[in-house]
């Protein structure tokens, strides 16, 4: 009886896991910035998941538990201690910048559509807001399931959002040609 | 509402996370800002840039191979009931599809829509798949209310089910966004058919208010609200069965 109940549950956590294989690994990869790593990171948190699937919580969200994982097993890695002790996190009061004037970055990237500007820009970009940014544009999970995520309260999803922004913005216009 | 109130409400606006009506003021608002107007389509475009950017990285096709060798080799049984199986793998395309959605910016308010259909999807497939779907288990409507209270923080009518083909199962709490609501299981001639009731909160914005009936799952699903409770009926039966149980709640206490 317990043991035809572990294997239902083993099924149906392949099932539901296996899906989200290759946006966890890309996930991965913007964290760790390494091949390797980012595949130890993605059979870390496939294993714990596996492991820890009879503790899930069934009517709380899947895939934001399956980040929620891969997460918090980065930020105990060594690459993630790393990444993490270099930047401290202000406090996140910080309000959303104002008004755009003239040529911006935006429009000069749509122009040439340059991924690559964009992708060494996020590159750039401290981890905290690095997976904020790509939570929400990329995954494009809601505000609710980024703060599941993350285990932060909405409000500062809010603020950390506009503060990463304001910083690719930055990022950005460092790399662009001024004019 | 001056500029600047509008302005701290810009990346929310351009993320689709606004209530509709202040989504609708602010297009409003937009209209005759050129200034705000400039700020959000920057953001978009901004968003729509990292949207594009950040889809990067693939896994390798040696270490895809791997991890679906790991899964593989689990043990596993064949004895897992055959309609579960089904209902899972349903589920499994059903969430495959609703994925497969989450395409543009624009489409955004449809894919919310669909991400709480899917979770309600994966509410009812898990609980069937599980060796013990009710907590409460009891045909009487008189037991399996009272059992809620102080559980969940609303109260709720269950409806007579006398003279027809539906008969309780039981019930059990669940969650949706955090939010703790009741979920109850019918049968009707060997199909398992979930209804479950949450505070509207946990839904608001992304559902409508009126009844809608669909069946893009696989799963036949109908939801409503009605006195600030969101209710979903969902299961395999036909649609018409569904909104059958459906009335039957409409009709109840009110």
């Amino acid at each position: 009886m317990c043991v035809s109940r572990l294997d239902a549950q083993s099924d149906s956590f392949e099932e539901l896991a296996m899906p989200l294989f290759d946006q966890l690994y890309n996930f991965a990869r913007w964290l760790t910035q390494n091949r390797e790593e980012a595949e130890d990171l993605v059979q870390e948190t496939y294993a714990k998941a596996l492991k820890g699937f009879s503790s899930f919580q069934l009517g709380t969200n899947f895939r934001a538990w399956m980040y929620r994982i891969l997460r918090n097993t980065f930020l105990t890695s060594r690459t993630g201690l790393r990444a993490t002790m270099t930047v401290s996190l202000d406090s996140e009061e910080d309000g959303p910048d104002l008004a755009v004037e003239g040529a911006t970055p935006e429009t000069i990237l749509i122009e040439r559509s340059n991924h690559a500007l964009v992708q060494g820009a996020i590159d750039e970009l401290p981890v905290h807001f690095r997976e904020i940014l790509l939570l929400c544009d990329v995954e494009e999970m809601s505000y609710q399931e980024i703060a599941g995520t993350l285990s932060i309260p909405i409000g500062t999803v809010m603020s950390r959002l506009s503060r990463a922004r304001k910083a690719l913005r930055g990022c950005l216009q460092k790399q662009l040609p001024t004019g | 509402m001056g500029c600047e109130d509008w302005k701290l409400k810009l990346d929310a606006y351009v993320d689709g996370e606004l209530q509709p009506e202040e989504m609708r003021a602010f297009d409003a608002h937009v209209r005759g800002c050129p200034s705000c107007a400039a700020d959000a389509l920057a953001r978009l475009q901004m968003k729509r840039a990292v949207q594009a950017a950040g889809k990067r990285f693939a896994p390798g096709a040696e270490f895809r191979k791997r991890m679906q060798e790991r899964m593989a080799a689990k043990p596993r049984r064949s004895s897992v009931g055959f309609a579960w199986m089904w209902i899972t793998a349903t589920a499994v395309v059903a969430i495959v599809a609703v994925a497969g959605l989450t395409a543009s910016y624009e489409g955004r308010e449809r894919v919310r829509a669909q991400q709480v259909y899917s979770e309600v999807a994966d509410l009812h497939v898990a609980t069937l798949a599980s060796a013990s779907p009710v907590d409460v288990v009891s045909s009487d409507r008189h037991t399996v209310k009272p059992w809620f209270q102080g559980k969940i923080p609303f109260a709720f009518d269950l409806p007579e089910l006398q003279n027809t083909e539906f008969s309780l199962l039981g019930g059990r709490m669940t969650y949706l966004d955090q939010t703790a609501g009741a979920h109850l299981i019918y049968e009707l001639r060997k199909h398992r058919i979930s209804v479950f009731i949450f505070p509207e909160g946990s839904v608001r914005g992304r559902l409508n208010a009126n009844s809608s009936v669909t069946k893009e799952l696989s799963f036949s699903m109908e939801t409503w609200s009605r006195g600030g409770l969101r209710y979903f009926v969902i299961g395999d039966a036909g649609t018409a069965d569904i909104d059958k149980l459906a009335r039957l709640f409409k009709s109840t206490g009110s």
